[in-house]
């Protein structure tokens, strides 16, 4: 699909914690850069950075309304984020994979025995 | 197969299911035992947990550890309130990034299922917004509830309540 990001350019610019959360923002609606700036303790402008980075990865677009410039997340970016997710999900699932191989070598106690 | 679930509830809470081959006592134990948590508790590759301590009593503390090969690391510390052997435990969790995060409260409940177990987490977080700010950290480590906080805040946006539970890319 022609409005798929790069997605190194989209993992490299979802590896920044401020970033993930920013689209995580945006994944709730259309804010403007004032309204993500709110959360963090951070100055408009490095913010305002951090945007940039995201829709050179394709994973934000603005819209111009007056004098504002609301962003949102892109197509792409949703695409970019599940697979990010999906990552996600599986070292999660790699956890529990562990899990299971710790349970699998657990001793049943012996009967009558007090833990 | 996947046996694992992720689901959303209402706007603060996460639902994780898993099922596991052996008994309650045997999940529950791997959930409280540092030296077994140090053993799978450790999300991507790479990392490791090389400070475990888990004081598994009402009122007890814990407090996990994890670093990475890159020298990057984190911890979180928790308090637990209600400890039911081998069935359920209710603690709360916050991460430092190095700043606390707002405590996550969670039950994590182990049921005998046949010959196995189903385990079922149910976190709940303060509100979306406190939510949004912790998955902006935390998630390095590979820490499953930030990996569910993400879930569910992205997930919401235009699959509110939708089950999660499919199988990962692989």
């Amino acid at each position: 699909m022609d409005t798929s990001p790069n997605l190194d350019a989209a993992f490299s610019a979802m590896a920044d914690p401020t970033r993930r959360a920013i689209l995580a923002r945006l994944a709730k609606g259309e804010a403007t850069v004032m309204e993500l700036t709110a959360p963090f303790e951070m100055t408009q402008p490095a913010i305002s950075q951090h945007l940039k980075v995201l829709e050179e990865a394709g994973l934000v677009v603005r819209r111009v309304q007056g004098t504002k410039r609301p962003r949102r997340l892109a197509k792409g970016g949703i695409e970019a984020m599940d697979q990010w997710l999906a990552m996600l999900r599986k070292a999660l699932e790699r956890n529990y994979d562990r899990l299971d191989e710790v349970l699998a070598s657990m001793e049943k106690p012996k009967e009558g025995e007090k833990r | 197969m996947s046996k694992l679930t992720l689901k959303t509830e209402g706007d603060t809470h996460v639902v994780v299911t898993r099922r596991f081959a052996a008994p309650p006592e045997f999940v529950y134990r791997a959930h409280t035992d540092p030296k077994l948590l140090q053993k799978w508790l450790l999300g991507p590759d790479g990392w490791t947990m090389p400070v475990c301590i888990n004081e598994a009593r009402p009122g007890g503390k814990f407090r996990y550890e994890w670093t990475n090969v890159k020298g990057g690391g984190f911890h979180i510390t928790g308090e637990y309130l209600e400890l039911e052997p081998h069935s359920r435990i209710v603690h709360v969790e916050r991460m430092h990034l190095p700043d606390p995060t707002p405590d996550n409260h969670v039950e994590t409940r182990f049921d005998v299922d046949g010959t196995g177990t189903l385990m079922t987490i149910r976190m709940t977080l303060p509100d979306a917004q406190t939510r949004a700010a912790m998955l902006a950290t935390g998630m390095e480590g590979g820490m499953e509830a930030s990996y569910v906080r993400l879930e569910e805040l992205i997930y919401n946006s235009s699959r509110h309540g939708t089950q999660l539970g499919k199988q990962a890319h692989s």
